[in-house]
């Protein structure tokens, strides 16, 4: 998961301080010489990172922080909101012309993803009903304009092109006129990658801009990249004039500073990111949830949502039910593991989830072959079985474990985590309904 | 006239020499004139070395190869009582040199046996466009050539690697998208032996490296070549984006881990990038850049020179700065 490490170390600076019940000047000065470190390391701009570490500085000194009751809690919160700030605030929605087709122009450095990420927001526009049209402007790239067509098949999504001959203003032109003619109410460019500092290929987007007058210039920004990310975002600004960014393979292992850099440097927000290589592995970017990823309070929001897009309702409630009654089984057990399969990988579902602590979690590893390994020896039990596990005894174990053709040390695996997740379930009910907002908590967790 | 320009002429031997030697004058701009800027008409002082250790971070060199450059700086600095700044630049280029070496890291291929060379990376560093250069570099040096379309999963990617195997003149062996990588490596390891290849070069789909199930795949197309051709695996290339941050350590260590490379491809260094992270990799994981890639063009692949490469990015100011 990406800023995992960034998350890790900045949650190791702040738990030496939260356990003080004063803060000298000292102790913060040491405290943001060591944010500065981790703030590099993960790729942070250097100059985003002095000013960053001085607003800090400021504001810690400037409210009395380091005389209140709790100091270390402070320093946090303050960190946490200028990192939210860093990263753009609010969350910046896509913007949709008031007269369609809305033009969406996506741009980058070559190999940062931008034809991936024109896939899948086609789909992400497709599934919010939009009719978008994909349209090939790379005609540098040996098939290019083929990978597009591929993703534009797999999304059932209509893909513009004209091969590798035509000059891409005139595609553009050409695509949108098509658009106009199919009731494509959205059209997005895929252009090629190409280096900020090749004037020629730049002026090819200024002309392209200028002729089909896009509504969104979206940089796609690899978040693995360094220092010189500041550079590349600076020059395709100035050029174009960016409404927003895409930050692409943050599912990687980068700390991702790139992304902190980008939104500070240029002042445009990141409205997208790439979290994976399936076509549905792209999510609107929040800020605050972000920072609050970062510095390992969860992400809660993204994971109700995730959660309701992909969790049945009605089972949900039915499985909140037996919560509260704890009468969770291994029937509910197999059901819940295949929608938290659908919710994506699950190492980023646990990197939602508030406490989780990273150190704790190293040990286990989350392999989507033991949840197909699990789902064979739950479906190889009886109906009696899987509503009271603690009958299964020596004999029906072997007998489970040779109907799933797994092991006997697999059933007793599965039913000690059957086990540790009911546990964790009467803890999650106590606390969902122990409070919030707006209604029970609606989650089962593993 | 000074030591730049003759190592203009002695880069201008080498392999499309003339294009290395304006990629890395991109390479050095921000860079070097950040260096340069550090060093002039100051004192060695605390402040100085601050400085240093940020225009090293911001050069991607990263925050522990920083410290230690840095670090080392301030020894010599006490032990050889330097003074000025200037003197200070030359200790600096020295400390790298050390730590890359200065041996021109080539390709380990034999003669009369089949070579596989196999290519590894993260997503859209480039992978498939090195192999198509590299493929003609290597037909251009009299060898028989043929690439393996290992990459069968990302749309478009087979097509790519034949298109570049046509510009190249070499033969492609793939299956279709969505097939084995592993089966399409086995088929093109017993292609190259009936055809009699000197080099096989094996394409890989971009994976990051976090992900276990691809790296466990990419372990399996490692096995195969093992398995299928004994001692004929010589290389096996991380083919690393120069725009990357410190996000390449991890790269080199976990594709190394898992892939055994033996060398680094270094992409896009015709960009603004400054490639210091090359430095910590050397550093670090002792894994060295044996090719460059400078242009978007079939002949822009080059030997990486490591003496050249540093007293290029450095010394040229100095050099242009006497002159002028």
């Amino acid at each position: 998961m990406a800023f995992e490490s960034l998350g890790e170390k900045l949650q190791g600076i702040f738990k030496k301080l939260k356990g003080q019940g004063k803060i000298s000047d000292k102790d913060l000065k040491a405290a943001l010489r060591e944010v500065r470190v981790a703030l590099l390391e993960a790729d942070v701009n250097y100059k985003v990172v002095k000013d960053f570490v001085n607003t800090i500085n400021e504001r810690a000194l400037g409210q009395d922080v380091l005389e209140s009751l709790t100091p270390g809690q402070q320093v946090i919160k303050i960190v946490n909101d200028e990192l939210t700030q860093l990263m753009g605030g609010a969350q910046s929605k896509l913007e949709i012309s008031p007269k369609p087709p809305t033009v969406i122009m996506m741009i980058g450095l070559q190999g940062s993803g931008k034809t991936t990420s024109t896939g899948k927001l086609g789909r992400f526009l497709k599934k919010q009903g939009r009719s978008p049209l994909l349209v090939a402007c790379d005609i540098y790239r040996p098939a290019a304009i083929k990978q597009l067509q591929v993703l534009g098949e797999q999304l059932e999504i209509p893909v513009f092109s004209m091969g590798d001959k035509t000059s891409p203003v005139d595609i553009a032109k050409a695509a949108l006129n098509h658009a106009t003619y199919h009731g494509n109410d959205l059209v997005l460019l895929d252009t090629a990658g190409r280096l900020h500092i090749d004037e020629a290929l730049m002026a090819e987007l200024s002309a392209i801009k200028n002729e089909v007058k896009p509504t969104e210039i979206l940089l796609v920004v690899d978040a693995m990249t360094g220092q010189d990310a500041v550079n590349v975002a600076e020059k395709f600004n100035e050029l174009l004039n960016l409404t927003g960014v895409v930050l692409t393979k943050l599912d990687g292992d980068t700390r991702g500073g790139a992304a902190l850099s980008v939104k500070a440097v240029t002042g445009k927000p990141i409205k997208f990111v790439g979290m994976g290589e399936k076509l549905d592995a792209l999510e609107p970017f929040h800020p605050e949830r972000m920072a609050s990823r970062i510095l390992g309070m969860g992400d809660v929001l993204t994971l109700i949502e995730k959660a309701q897009e992909n969790f049945d309702s009605k089972q949900a409630q039915e499985l909140q039910q037996k919560l509260l009654k704890a009468e969770f089984t291994l029937e509910d057990f197999l059901t819940q593991m295949q929608q938290m399969k659908n919710m994506g990988p699950l190492d980023q579902v646990m990197d939602m989830i508030p406490g989780m602590n990273k150190a704790k979690l190293k040990g286990l590893e989350f392999d989507e072959k033991e949840f197909v390994r699990f789902q064979a020896v739950i479906q190889s039990m009886t109906k009696d079985e899987r509503r009271n596990p603690h009958k299964i005894n020596g004999s029906r174990r072997k007998r489970i474990a040779l109907g799933s053709g797994t092991k006997v040390q697999d059933v007793n695996r599965l039913l000690k985590q059957f086990e540790q997740a009911q546990k964790m379930m009467k803890q999650l009910s106590g606390m969902a309904s122990g409070k919030g907002k707006k209604g029970k908590l609606k989650l089962p967790f593993m | 006239m000074g030591f730049f320009s003759k190592l203009k002429d002695s880069l201008k031997g080498s392999f499309g020499g003339e294009k290395l030697s304006d990629s890395l004058t991109k390479t050095r701009k921000g860079f070097i004139d950040k260096v340069f800027d550090v060093f002039t008409g100051r004192i060695i002082d605390e402040e100085l070395f601050e400085e240093l250790e940020e225009v090293l971070i911001q050069g991607d060199v990263g925050v522990n190869t920083a410290v230690d450059l840095v670090e080392k700086l301030r020894e010599r600095v006490k032990v050889e009582k330097l003074k000025e700044a200037e003197q200070l630049r030359k200790v600096l280029v020295e400390e790298i040199i050390k730590i890359m070496g200065d041996e021109i890291p080539n390709l380990d291929l034999a003669k009369g046996e089949l070579n596989i060379i196999l290519v590894v990376g993260v997503n859209g560093v480039g992978k498939t466009t090195s192999i198509g250069k590299l493929a003609y570099k290597l037909k251009a040096e009299g060898k028989r050539v043929i690439l393996g379309a290992g990459d069968t999963f990302r749309a478009g990617a087979i097509d790519q690697l034949q298109v570049w195997g046509q510009r190249a003149g070499v033969d492609v062996i793939s299956h279709k998208e969505g097939a084995d990588p592993a089966a399409v490596v086995y088929d093109a390891i017993q292609a190259a032996i009936a055809r009699k290849a000197d080099i096989l070069i094996i394409d890989t789909a971009g994976r990051l490296h976090n992900k276990i199930n691809l790296m466990e795949e990419l372990k399996k197309i490692k096995r195969i070549i093992d398995k299928e051709s004994v001692g004929t695996l010589k290389e096996v290339l991380l083919a690393l984006d120069a725009t990357t941050g410190q996000n390449a350590l991890s790269q080199a260590k976990i594709f190394g881990q898992a892939a055994g490379v033996t060398g680094v491809i270094l992409t896009k260094l015709d960009g603004t990038a400054k490639g210091g992270v090359v430095i910590g990799i050397k550093a670090e994981y002792n894994l060295s850049v044996k090719l460059i890639g400078v242009g978007e063009k079939i002949e822009d692949l080059q030997e990486f020179k490591p003496q050249d490469f540093v007293a290029a990015l450095f010394t040229e100011a100095e050099d242009e700065n006497n002159e002028g």
